[in-house]
């Protein structure tokens, strides 16, 4: 079967690169160029085979019934929390992720954000730039990253790339996870709360599931403290929001770095006056060289579902 | 601890925290310049014609005091120079050594917290920690959509960090450790520095342009001396290209500033992170819109924990010079590196 055959619906211009490429190797359906989107699915519903997705966009049983004849969904990320994984098994529709390609970036970003709301980079850029700096030896103290504790909720292949770079700052690294494994350089902890009560900077690196809701809630806030750091490079939902917000308005938290939240593209206004909160848009995997990879991935994911070979990074 | 009598005394140059005040005053007789209100001529000639006049000094690292032959003659009883900061350019030591004056600095407490400040700002650059911040703070992200990577970047979107090639000026306590962080995250260490390190597995380079021409990420670690003013250039920026960033976190002189600005304009580097700056407090105006550079005020030493260090350094610079001991921080008339 022709690879130019395979009628793929993209969700959201999410990569430039991603989008040329399934418009030069597939027969390409742009779902923001039908208004209502309604009318794509009427026209093209039953004829699309392959969905391309991106976090924020469901898949749910709504859009499955509306796509009768779809044989994969491949998504470009690697958490899958917005796909109805059930629903997919039960209708015999592979989904794929982008796994791997995107740690490095995510670890890198997660250290940048604890460094950054530790030593408030961004308030010292902001009073530069805003013209404020006026005299020499004007300066407020900031806090040490090196040496920090760091606590790692899910030590799967993020949290470890976390942990290998704090390492090189002399930070101890604790970890939480469901099952204890031999780390004989990490400090296991069998519950959050614990986990949080022994660490200076807190790693949100574990997927999304049903378990992992609001992991962090009051209570592991209120264990990391006034002086503790929340950094969240996993997704909004692990935290309690508005818990989060209140913590750090009333400084019962000492700091956040924020990549994600769980209303995406909405953030809590309260934060943004907040000097030791750092906050940035769902870039955790914005680089060149990691866009590139993902879409290959989802490229090569649906080439060889064409080609009936295995499947190169698939959940279901 | 000697007692109160016969406490040896010190000129204290810098104006001290109230906890460093008071445990220098419980080791020695302080001869506070700033708290006596006197220009700096009186307040010397007074100290030198005391009784027992100060054998030490304790100066700022930034210092608008200069140790230097005026100074010095000023204060003859002078045998032994402190230096909170980690820099000295605002000491002769030649004219130190001359008179047998002995120097001592920070030594190795403010290292760690630069190292970490140098590898935050390379990161704010990169992944645009700042710039992607300010697009959130002014209500982009619902309107205008997903945050628009690195337009100034070549490639679209920034580079990714690891496998770069990171180029230290100045691999000294600071650059050390700069490089033992960005090899965790997968960064190639080349550096330049007076003579190659045999201990150490980076690729040497003997001058800064050649260096630059093999790296993508530049970091001024090195101290300023006659040798390393304006040791970047424009020659040294080009050589770096149109994907290189730069981060200082040495001293601004380091850099041509002027140039560095016009190389930030014209696109002929993709960003900086800086620290320091040539004439501080002022910065080039140029520079407050660009995304992708990211300004702070000569901070990176600034922590809670370095501060404290820094006092126990100092009193044990002290203490060890008036018992006759090696500094714990020596610096000599011929060095280079931090």
């Amino acid at each position: 079967m022709a690879m130019d055959s395979l009628s793929v619906l993209l969700l959201y211009p999410v990569n430039a690169y991603l989008e040329q490429e399934l418009d030069r190797r597939f027969s390409l359906l742009r779902l923001w160029e039908h208004s209502p989107p309604d009318s794509l699915f009427r026209a093209h519903g039953s004829a699309i085979r392959a969905v391309v997705g991106y976090p924020g966009h469901k898949v749910d049983a709504a859009l499955l019934d509306a796509l009768p004849s779809l044989e994969i969904f491949s998504s470009f990320s690697v958490g899958i929390d917005h796909v109805d994984l059930s629903e997919c098994r039960e209708r015999g529709i592979r989904v794929t992720n982008t796994p791997d390609v995107l740690t490095d970036d995510v670890a890198d970003l997660a250290v940048g954000l604890a460094i950054a709301a530790l030593r408030k980079i961004r308030q010292a850029d902001r009073y530069v730039c805003a013209g404020l700096w006026k005299a020499k030896g004007d300066y407020t103290l900031t806090t040490r990253f090196s040496g920090k504790r760091v606590g790692i909720i899910g030590l799967g292949r993020i949290g470890l790339t976390v942990a290998t770079r704090v390492e090189a700052f002399d930070c101890p690294v604790n970890y939480y996870q469901r099952t204890k494994k031999e780390y004989p350089n990490y400090t296991y902890y069998p519950s959050v709360v614990e986990l949080a009560a022994n660490s200076d900077v807190l790693v949100v690196a574990c997927p999304l599931n049903e378990q992992t809701r609001h992991i962090v809630n009051r209570e592991v806030i209120d264990a990391l403290g006034p002086k503790g750091v929340l950094i969240n490079i996993g997704r909004g939902p692990h935290v309690d929001e508005p818990e989060l917000v209140s913590a750090l308005v009333e400084g019962r938290l000492g700091g956040a770095g924020l990549d994600v939240f769980e209303d995406e593209p909405n953030v809590p206004e309260a934060l943004f006056t907040l000097d030791n909160v750092v906050l940035v848009p769902h870039v955790g995997s914005g680089t060149h060289e990691t866009r590139q990879a993902m879409a290959d991935l989802v490229l090569g994911n649906l080439e060889a579902h064409v080609l009936k070979k295995p499947l190169l990074t698939p959940v279901v | 601890m000697a007692s109160a009598g016969c406490m040896p005394a010190i000129l204290l140059c810098r104006r001290p925290e109230a906890s460093f005040s008071a445990a220098l005053r419980e080791r020695f007789r302080v001869l506070d310049f700033l708290a006596s209100g006197e220009p700096l001529p009186a307040f010397l000639a007074a100290a030198a014609a005391a009784p027992e006049p100060p054998r030490a000094a304790v100066v700022t690292g930034s210092s608008s005091v200069r140790v230097d032959a005026w100074f010095l003659d000023a204060a003859p009883s002078i045998r032994c120079v402190i230096s909170t900061g980690a820099g000295v350019d605002h000491i002769d030591l030649a004219e130190c050594a001359r008179r047998g004056v002995a120097v001592g600095n920070s030594g190795d407490v403010y290292s760690t917290d630069v190292a970490d400040y140098a590898v935050g700002l390379l990161l704010d650059v990169l992944r645009q920690v700042s710039a992607a911040g300010r697009y959130v703070r002014r209500r982009s992200w619902p309107v205008q959509g997903d945050y628009p990577l690195g337009s100034h970047f070549r490639s679209g979107a920034p580079p990714q960090l690891g496998g770069k090639r990171v180029g230290i000026i100045g691999l000294g306590n600071i650059g050390s450790r700069v490089a033992k962080r960005l090899e965790a995250f997968g960064c190639v260490i080349h550096y330049n520095s007076r003579k190659p390190k045999d201990s150490v597995p980076y690729k040497y380079f003997p001058n800064v342009h050649d260096l630059a021409a093999e790296s993508d990420v530049l970091i001024v670690a090195c101290a300023l001396n006659k040798e390393t003013r304006h040791i970047v250039n424009m020659n040294v920026l080009e050589a770096l290209g149109k994907s290189g960033v730069i981060i200082n976190i040495g001293r601004g002189s380091n850099i041509d500033e002027a140039e560095l600005v016009v190389a930030l304009k014209e696109g002929k580097i993709a960003g900086a992170g800086l620290d320091v700056f040539e004439h501080e407090p002022k910065v080039p105006a140029e520079l407050f819109s660009m995304d992708n550079v990211v300004l702070s005020r000569h901070i990176a030493v600034f922590t809670e924990e370095s501060r404290s260090d820094v006092h126990a350094h100092t009193i044990g610079n002290l203490e060890a010079f008036f018992s006759g001991q090696p500094l714990l921080s020596p610096v000599h008339a011929d060095s280079l590196v931090k």
